[in-house]
C-alpha cells in the first residue's frame, strides 16, 4: 500500500473520530433539554420529563434506523431517499456500500433528529398525554425530520434552487425550526395549562420550580452545541471546526448579553430564564451561519437573536402557553439564523454555487443580485420547512387527539403528571408526609398491603 | 367572634378568596394540610413496589369574623367548594375569645376585617 493511500485512509479515520466525539456531545444535549424542561415545570411534573426524554430518544432511534435514515440520506429523488432502510451490513445506500464511516454518519444524523424531536415538547409541558409522545416520535423520526433533512442535506429540493443551494450549516431551519413548528402544531391543538390565563384572557406566570436545573440544562446544551456545529464540518482538515466553534461561542455569548440587556431595560431585572433563553437563541441563530460567516458577524447574529427572543417570548405569552419559550428560542431564532446566512455569508466560505451575503453585495464588490437571490433561497427554506412540518404535524396531532387523546383530564393536570401518568412523584418527600412512610408501626396497626383496598391512582374520587 | 376553619380543595380557594374580598373580608389565612376522610388515598408506585398514601393534600382556610358575619363566610365557602363529589372537605365554626392587632394593640371587633380607613388591595 502506498504512503498516499495510507495517509488518505488515516485522514478519513481521524475525521470519523472527530464526528464520533461531536456525536457524543450532541447526544448529551438530551440531558440539556431534560433539565431545562424540568426546571421550567412545577415540582409535580418533574419525573415525567425524565421518562419523556428516555422514551422519545429510544423510539426516535429505532424509527431513524428502520425508516428515517433511508428517507433522509438514501439518495433517491428530490423528495425522499429510497435506500438504507433497516440499516445493515453489506447494504447499498445511495449507490455506495456501507462502511463503518457510513454507520458513524448515520448515528450522527440520529443525534440531530433526536435534538429536533426534543424541541417539540417544550410547548406541551405539564398537560400532554404520555401516549402522544410515543405516536408522534415514530412519525417524526421516520418521516417529518428525514423529509426536511433530505431536502437540504440529502440532495433534495432545497439543495439546488436555480443553481443555488440553501446554506444551513448545522440546521437552524432543518433541526431547530422543524422542532419549533412541530411544537406550534402540538400547542395549537393542546391549549394552555389550567390557570395560565385569567377570566379576561390576561397571561399569568406559572413559575418553574428550579432555576438551577434550567441553568444546568442551558450549559449542557451550550457545550453540546460545539458538537452540533463543530461536528458538522464532518472532517478535520485545516482544523476548520475551530472556526466554526469560535463562531458558536461568540454568538452564544452575544445571545446572553442581548437577552439580559433587553429584559433588564424592560423590567429593571435580569430574568434568569430569559438569560438562558438568550443563550439558546444565540446558539440557534448561529447554527445555520456557523460555517459560512466571519468572526465579526457571529456576535451580531447572536445579539439580534438574544434581543429577539425576549420580545418574542413576551408577545407569544399573551396568546399561547409556551412554558419554555421553544417557539421563540428555536422557531424565531431559527428563522433569523437561516436568513442571517443570506446577510452575512462570506465569499470565502460559501458553498459552491451559492451567493454571498447581502453585506458583501452592499459594502463589498460581490454581485447584489446574487446576494438577494441567496437571501430568497434562504427564505424559501424557511417556508418549505414550515409548510411540510406543520402539515404533517398538525395532521398527526389531530389524529392523536381524535383517538387516544392529546391532553390529560383536568383532575390529572391539577394532581400533576408525575402521580397521574406515572403513578409516582418526581419529588416524593414534597408530597408524601413522613409518617406515611409507615416506619415502625406496630404489627397490629399496620394492615397487610394485600388486603388493603386499592385506592384509585388519582382524583376521580370514586366512592 | 367566630373562627371558621374549612378544609377545602386547592382549586376552590381562589373563587372563595375573591368573593370574600368583594364582601369586605380580606383577612384570611391558608395552610397546606394533609388529611384523611371518606376520600381514599393515593397509591404511589416506585420501582415495582407500591406505597399507599392515606392522606391527601387539602387546603385549610381560616377566617375570623363577627358572629353576624359568620353565615356570609360559610355560604361563600359552600358555594365555591362544593363539587358534590366525595372529598369536598368540611367547615368548622369555633368561638373566639379575643382578637388583638399587634401593630396598634387595639382589640375587639376593630381588629376584624375591613374598617373605616383600612386599605383594600386586590
Amino acid at each position: 500500500m502506498s504512503l498516499t493511500q495510507t495517509v488518505a485512509e488515516k485522514t478519513a479515520e481521524l475525521n470519523m473520530v472527530w464526528v464520533a466525539v461531536a456525536c457524543i456531545l450532541v447526544f448529551l444535549m438530551q440531558a440539556g433539554f431534560m433539565f431545562l424542561e424540568i426546571g421550567f415545570s412545577r415540582q409535580k411534573n418533574a419525573g415525567t420529563g425524565v421518562a419523556k426524554i428516555l422514551v422519545n430518544f429510544a423510539i426516535c432511534t429505532i424509527a431513524w434506523w428502520a425508516v428515517g435514515y433511508g428517507i433522509a440520506e438514501g439518495g433517491g429523488n428530490e423528495i425522499f431517499g429510497d435506500s438504507g432502510f433497516f440499516f445493515h451490513f453489506d447494504q447499498t445506500v445511495a449507490g455506495e456500500l456501507v462502511t463503518g464511516e457510513t454507520a458513524m454518519l448515520m448515528l450522527y444524523g440520529l443525534a440531530f433528529c433526536a435534538v429536533s424531536l426534543a424541541i417539540v415538547w417544550g410547548t406541551t409541558l405539564e398537560r400532554i398525554k404520555f401516549g402522544a409522545y410515543v405516536v408522534y416520535a415514530i412519525v417524526f423520526g421516520a418521516v417529518i425530520y428525514p423529509l426536511v433533512a433530505h431536502a437540504v442535506w440529502g440532495g433534495g429540493l432545497l439543495s439546488d434552487i436555480g443553481g443555488k443551494p440553501v446554506m444551513d450549516f448545522a440546521g437552524s431551519s432543518v433541526v431547530h425550526l422543524t422542532g419549533a413548528v412541530g411544537a406550534l402544531a402540538a400547542l395549537l391543538l393542546l391549549g394552555p395549562r389550567r390557570g395560565k390565563y385569567d377570566a379576561q384572557g390576561r397571561p399569568r406566570a406559572i413559575p418553574g420550580h428550579s432555576m438551577p436545573l434550567v441553568g444546568l440544562g442551558v450549559i449542557i446544551l451550550w457545550i453540546g452545541w460545539f458538537g452540533f456545529n463543530g461536528g458538522s464540518t464532518f472532517e478535520t482538515s485545516a482544523s476548520f471546526f475551530g472556526e466554526v466553534m469560535l463562531n458558536t461561542q461568540l454568538a452564544a455569548a452575544a445571545g446572553v448579553i442581548g437577552a439580559s440587556l433587553a429584559v433588564y431595560l424592560k423590567g429593571r431585572a435580569v430574568d434568569v430564564g430569559m438569560a438562558g433563553n438568550g443563550a439558546i437563541a444565540g446558539l440557534v441563530g448561529i447554527t445555520a451561519p456557523a460555517g459560512f460567516v466571519e468572526y465579526w458577524a457571529a456576535p451580531i447574529i447572536g445579539l439580534v437573536a438574544g434581543v429577539l427572543v425576549v420580545f418574542a417570548v413576551l408577545a407569544i405569552d399573551k396568546k399561547v402557553d409556551d412554558p419554555v419559550g421553544a417557539l421563540s428560542a428555536h422557531g424565531l431564532a431559527g428563522i433569523w439564523g437561516t436568513l442571517a446566512v443570506g446577510i452575512f455569508a462570506s465569499p470565502r466560505l460559501i458553498s459552491e454555487g451559492a451567493g454571498s451575503g447581502l453585506w458583501y453585495g452592499i459594502f463589498g464588490d460581490e454581485s447584489l443580485g446574487s446576494a438577494f437571490g441567496q437571501l430568497g433561497v434562504q427564505g424559501l427554506a424557511v417556508l418549505f420547512t414550515f409548510a411540510v412540518v406543520f402539515a404533517i404535524s398538525i395532521a398527526t396531532f389531530f389524529g392523536i387527539k381524535k383517538t387516544i387523546g392529546l391532553r390529560v383530564p383536568a383532575a390529572e393536570e391539577d394532581a400533576g403528571l408525575d402521580i397521574s401518568s406515572h403513578g409516582m412523584y418526581g419529588y416524593p418527600e414534597a408530597f408524601i408526609p413522613q409518617p406515611e412512610y409507615s416506619t415502625g408501626l406496630p404489627e397490629a396497626v399496620a394492615r397487610p398491603a394485600a388486603s388493603a383496598p386499592t385506592p384509585p391512582r388519582l382524583a376521580p374520587e370514586a366512592g | 367572634m367566630k373562627k371558621i376553619e374549612a378544609f377545602i380543595r386547592h382549586e376552590a380557594f381562589e373563587p372563595i378568596r375573591a368573593e370574600l374580598l368583594d364582601r369586605g373580608f380580606p383577612s384570611l389565612s391558608i395552610l397546606e394540610a394533609k388529611g384523611s376522610g371518606r376520600q381514599k388515598g393515593i397509591v404511589e408506585h416506585y420501582r415495582g413496589s407500591t406505597l399507599t398514601v392515606n392522606v391527601r393534600p387539602k387546603l385549610k382556610l381560616e377566617v375570623v369574623v363577627e358572629d353576624e358575619d359568620c353565615q356570609v363566610v360559610v355560604e361563600a365557602i359552600l358555594r365555591h367548594a362544593r363539587t358534590g363529589e366525595i372529598g369536598d372537605g368540611k367547615i368548622f365554626v369555633l368561638p373566639v375569645e379575643e382578637a388583638i392587632r399587634i401593630r396598634t394593640g387595639e382589640s375587639g371587633h376593630e381588629v376584624l376585617q375591613l374598617h373605616d380607613g383600612a386599605e383594600a388591595s386586590a
